[in-house]
This record gives C-alpha cells, structure tokens and sequence, in this order.
C-alpha cells in the first residue's frame, strides 16, 4: 500500500507533460534554451574572416548577425593620401580572386572623371575585355571548387584549381605577376600582349571548356549537391532588389540584369554573349548561373582574340596606351633621351594625372557583382574622396534576413553560393 | 526616359528643396537642400519613379567649410535603366539625417558604414552600430581630421592602441603647392608631436 502511495503521483506528474505537448500547448519542459554559435572569423566555409552569431533553436537558427571588419585597411583613407596611379596596387586587394577585373574598374573610373574612357585605344580596350573575362572564368571557378569542396564534393575542388592555375600562368605572362597584377595604367594598360600569349589562351580555352563540362557531370545532377543546394537559401526577385545584391546572386534570382549589357562599356557592345539567369533563387540557381557565365566567358574571349585590332602578336603596332604624355608615362628610353619626355614622367610621377575638379561613379560587372567607384575630385592628381561599393558588402548584408529557418548545415551552402570575398567586403 | 527627366519629376513634386539637375560625364545630380526631407524624397523616388535599386551612399567630410557632410545617395532603376544622384548636406552640429532604411533595406549596411566612418548618425536606423570598425572603438577614421597614421586610443583593452610609424607619410605633391610635411598633416609620425597646424 505504501509503495503505491509513492508511484502514484510520480506518474501523474510525468503524463501531465506529455498530454500538453500532445494537446498543442507547448510545454515549458519542451522548449529548450537558445544556443548562440559564434561561426569564424576562422572557419574554413567563411572564405575569409566572415564572423557570423548563430542564434540556434536546436539545429535551426533563428537569428543571425553577420560580424564583418575583419580586414579592414582603410582603403579608402589611404586612396586620398595619393595619386591615382599609386592606388591601382590597392585595388588588387579588393577581390584578391581577381584582380585583373578591380584593376580595369578602378582604371575606367578615373577615366570616366578625365573623360578620356571613349579615347582609349580600341586594342587597350580588348586587352581589357580579356583581362576582365579571364578573371571571372578564374573567381567562378574557385566560387565553385570551394563551394563543391564546402558541401562535400572535393574532387571538384582539385579540378577546378588545376585550371585556375593555367590561368595564373597566363596572367603572369601577361602581367608579369601571377596574384596582385596591377596590370592597368590611366589610359592604358602597362604592356602590350606578349608573342604567342593569344595562342596559349586559346589552347587553354579548349582545355577550360572540358574542365567546366567535367564539373558539370559532377555536380550539376549529382544527387548530393542538388540536395543540399536546392531550395536551400532561397532569394525572391524583390528581396535580392531591395538588398542590393548584384551579379550573379542577383541573376540567379531572376533579374536579367548585366553591367555589361545595360551599360556597356569597353567593347562589350560588339561583343555577343547572353544572360545567364535563374528562376528560383536558390543556392542551385545561382550555382548553374556562374556554370553559364563562364561558358559566356569564353565565348567572349574567343571573340576578342579573333577580332583584336593588329592581331595576336600585335604586328601593325597598335597602340595600347593614350598617345598623351600628360596621361600616360612615356617609353622610357624616351624619358632618357628626350627633355619633353623627361619633363611628363617627372610630372606624372611626382603629381599624377590631372584630373579635372568633378565626381562620377562608375561601375563594373565584375566576377562578384557591381564594383563601382564613386570619386569626388578637387582637381589635381589626389582624389578628394574615394568610395568603393564593393558588390560582398552588399551580397553579405541579405544574410541576417536570408539565415532565419535553415538548418546550421545549410550556412555552408549559402555561404558558398553568395561567394564573397572579404578583402573586398571590409576593403 | 532619360534620368534628366526623372529628375525634372523629382523636382516637380518637391519645388525648391530640388535643385536643377547637373550633368557630368553623362551622371545627373540633384541636391536637395534640406537633409531631413531625404527619406521623403527616397520613397518618392522608389514607389513613383521606379528607383528600386540603391547602388551605394556615400558621405564627404568638407572638412573646414560649412556644412561639413555630404551624403551623396546612388539611385538606380531595374525598370528605366537610369542613374541618379542625390546629393544632400548635414551641418556637424546636427551630424544626423533620417534613415533610407525603411525605403531600400541595403541601406542598412552602408548607413552603419557612414556612421562608423564619419560619425553621421540616422534617425530611425534599426541598428546603428559600427559595422568595419570594432565596437568601442573610438573615433571615425575616415574624417579629413583623422590622422593617416591613426590615433592612439585611450581604452586599454582594444587593440592596435598605437599610431601606424609613417615614415614621412605618402609621396603626394601638388603643383605650386606646399611641401608635403606643411601640407599634408595626416602623413607625420604623431611621435614628432607636431600639430596640424603645419611648419
């Protein structure tokens, strides 16, 4: 009797919490605390120094606060501390995933405020469609090794970076430097094609067509991938507006928009190639939008090194840079042998190009969207005033909204598919 | 349409808060005079001139003339294809304008931005914190008063406390200008101790 006595209420006071989970009413015993996870700066799916707090309602996050400023430098401080030519270095560091594509933004901008970008010699402006073009090929396909790599498929990884390495190779022929290029000049660029390059280039077109098709068989109907990606981190036309996204996060959403096509500049405008666009926003969209656009890419180069003006090895002598000494440095056995020469590289070295007093904004379609840059001149060779509008920042700042009701999982993919470069986010 | 015309709209609606638009290079820019009437205007100019996309906001510090901020506001429409720039002016006594957030939310970023970067706050931002800069850092960097090298910080527990050593500070001359140690400021090692004053 006694023992019973005891068992009697335990029991009760089990069951009593159980029928009210089953009744609907959430009971205080079933509702567990919040975690927060602080996900990075270090941590190999943030590409970088992204920092994100999770708030986290057992595997689902329910709050995310994106931390940025990791790397920070101040470039924008920097860039009214000298001239303009002297800042082209620092806009390698922007994207550092591809450099070549800040270079000839950064150099439009500052001509766009000269008014001298419609001077440019046409074959500069090819030498600068290809540079542009090589980039993307080259940050899509490292968006897509680590992307792959972050969801689990490492093979993709390993091929993808066996081709951006032929990349690099071409860019140091061309450039001389296989990272930070700093290829462009204000008004030109700083050396012409070298002999047999176009043909390099086009070989490696041919072996990057197949490298994107072998990608493709891996990932595109791959079980795996599609499963973690589709309908996963999904971005509505008006929310993928209204954040500001552009480029291909903004594609993939939708929106039929291209710098290079609303606004061409370059030579873009005699050039063919599409639109690569998505219909659902997702992670997988945005995936099979870069796929697309690298395959636009080439197209694009194949078209340059064809119609190139003076042909690949630049035989009828083409100029690639402004005939102005007031711009442009001269050849430097000019500058040895020549007094008016001598006088435009010490005035070009010491105060820059005259800029007139003004402000533009001009902006790109670069690998990770809409890189712009918006300069207030007083005149002289300093800007008064440089801002960047990095695409990242704008890309990254969706997140807090898009997070809420994925799985922690699902971070990964997301990060992946917005593929953003902190150099350029914090800049 | 062209952006001249959706700014002669603008101008239409809001009278003489609305300059005339100005053209360079091919860029239309309309100042409006008073800071505190931009989220009116923003919303005008999203909902009735198809401005969905904010490209970018930026602000200018116009150190030692009056007022010192301009924002500068990037518009862009998906529908029409046109730029605008809005420009307006915040004197540094009020350093402060309504918030566009509620219009465009990637505003968000870029306002927190200007306020890490120049200390202009906006009214009604859902969460004005620093966002490139760490909390409880103590001054705005990217004001022209704000030394090159940095500044050391009186809060012990935040990092990088010390100035960057210069080493004379970037090479930038003017034509018929000073030398860079009298003109540049910004660009000496704080340890000489020398004011901003110049030579």
């Amino acid at each position: 009797m006694a023992t019973q006595e005891i068992q009697q209420p335990d029991a009760a006071a089990l069951a009593r919490p159980a029928d009210g989970a089953a009744g609907g009413e959430e009971a205080p015993d079933m509702q567990g605390e919040k975690m927060v996870l602080n996900m990075g700066p270090s941590h190999p799916a943030t590409h970088g120094v992204l920092r994100l707090v999770l708030e986290l309602d057992g595997e689902i996050i329910t709050k995310a606060t994106p931390e940025i400023g990791y790397l920070h430098r101040g470039d924008e401080k920097i860039a009214e501390n000298m001239t303009y030519t002297q800042f082209i270095p620092y806009t390698d560091r922007l994207d550092y995933l591809a450099p070549l594509a800040n270079n000839v933004a950064y150099a439009l901008a500052v001509e766009k405020l000269m008014g001298i970008d419609k001077a440019l010699p046409p074959r500069c402006q090819y030498i600068r469609v290809i540079c542009c073009e090589l980039a993307r090929i080259s940050a899509h396909l490292l968006g897509l090794g680590s992307f792959a790599m972050d969801v689990g498929a490492l093979t993709v990884f390993l091929f993808t970076f066996t081709e951006r390495e032929k990349i690099y190779n071409l860019i140091e022929a061309l450039t001389g430097a296989r990272f930070t290029t700093t290829y462009t000049r204000i008004g030109g660029v700083s050396r012409d094609l070298p002999p047999g390059w176009a043909d390099q280039c086009r070989k490696f077109l041919e072996e990057v067509v197949r490298n994107i098709d072998e990608t493709e068989q891996l990932l595109t109907r791959n079980r795996i991938f599609v499963d973690r990606t589709r309908d996963v981190g999904v971005i509505s036309r008006a929310d993928a507006i209204d954040y500001g996204l552009s480029g291909p996060n903004l594609r993939g959403s939708g929106v039929e928009f291209d710098l290079r096509k609303a606004h061409p500049y370059l030579v873009y405008d005699q050039l063919d190639f599409e639109i690569a666009a998505g219909s659902a926003g997702d992670c997988y969209d945005r995936y099979l939008v870069r796929i697309e656009e690298m395959r636009q890419s080439v197209r694009l180069l194949r078209q340059c090194l064809d119609k190139i003006p003076g042909g690949a090895d630049n035989a009828a002598g083409e100029p690639v840079n402004i005939p102005d000494g007031k711009t442009v440095l001269p050849p430097k056995y000019k500058v040895l042998t020549s007094m008016e020469e001598l006088i435009h590289q010490f005035i070009l070295v010491t105060e820059g190009v005259n800029a007139p007093p003004g402000e533009v904004f001009f902006s790109a379609e670069n690998p990770k969207g809409e890189l712009g840059f918006y300069i207030n001149s007083k005149g002289g060779g300093t800007p008064y005033r440089l801002k960047i509008r990095s695409p990242s920042f704008c890309n990254l700042s969706i997140l807090s909204h898009l997070m809420p009701g994925h799985m922690v999982s699902d971070t990964v993919s997301i990060f992946g598919s917005l593929d953003f470069v902190m150099g350029e986010c914090d800049r | 349409m062209t952006a001249r015309e959706l700014a002669l709209k603008l101008k239409e609606r809001f009278g003489n808060l609305i300059s005339d638009p100005r053209e360079f290079r091919g860029e239309i820019t309309v100042q409006l005079s008073e800071a505190d009437k931009i989220a009116e205007v923003c919303a005008f100019a999203k909902a009735d001139l198809g401005f969905d996309y904010l490209v970018d906001i930026t602000s200018i510090d116009n150190y030692g003339s009056d007022p010192r901020w301009t924002l500068a506001y990037h518009l862009y429409g998906y529908g029409h294809h046109c730029a605008l720039r809005l420009k307006t002016e915040v004197s540094e006594e009020a350093s402060e304008a309504p918030t566009v957030s509620t219009v465009w939310r990637t505003a968000d970023w870029h306002e927190r931005e200007i306020y890490d970067m120049m200390g202009i706050r906006f009214r009604g931002h859902p969460d004005l914190r620093r966002i490139l800069m760490w909390e409880g850092y103590p001054y705005f960097p990217l004001r022209k008063d704000f030394p090159l090298a940095g500044r050391p910080s009186n809060v012990p527990e935040v990092a990088f406390t010390k100035s960057a050593p210069m080493e004379g500070g970037p090479f930038v001359t003017v034509a018929g200008g000073a030398d860079t140690m009298a003109r540049e400021p910004r660009a000496r090692t704080p340890d000489t101790g020398a004011g901003k004053e110049g030579k």
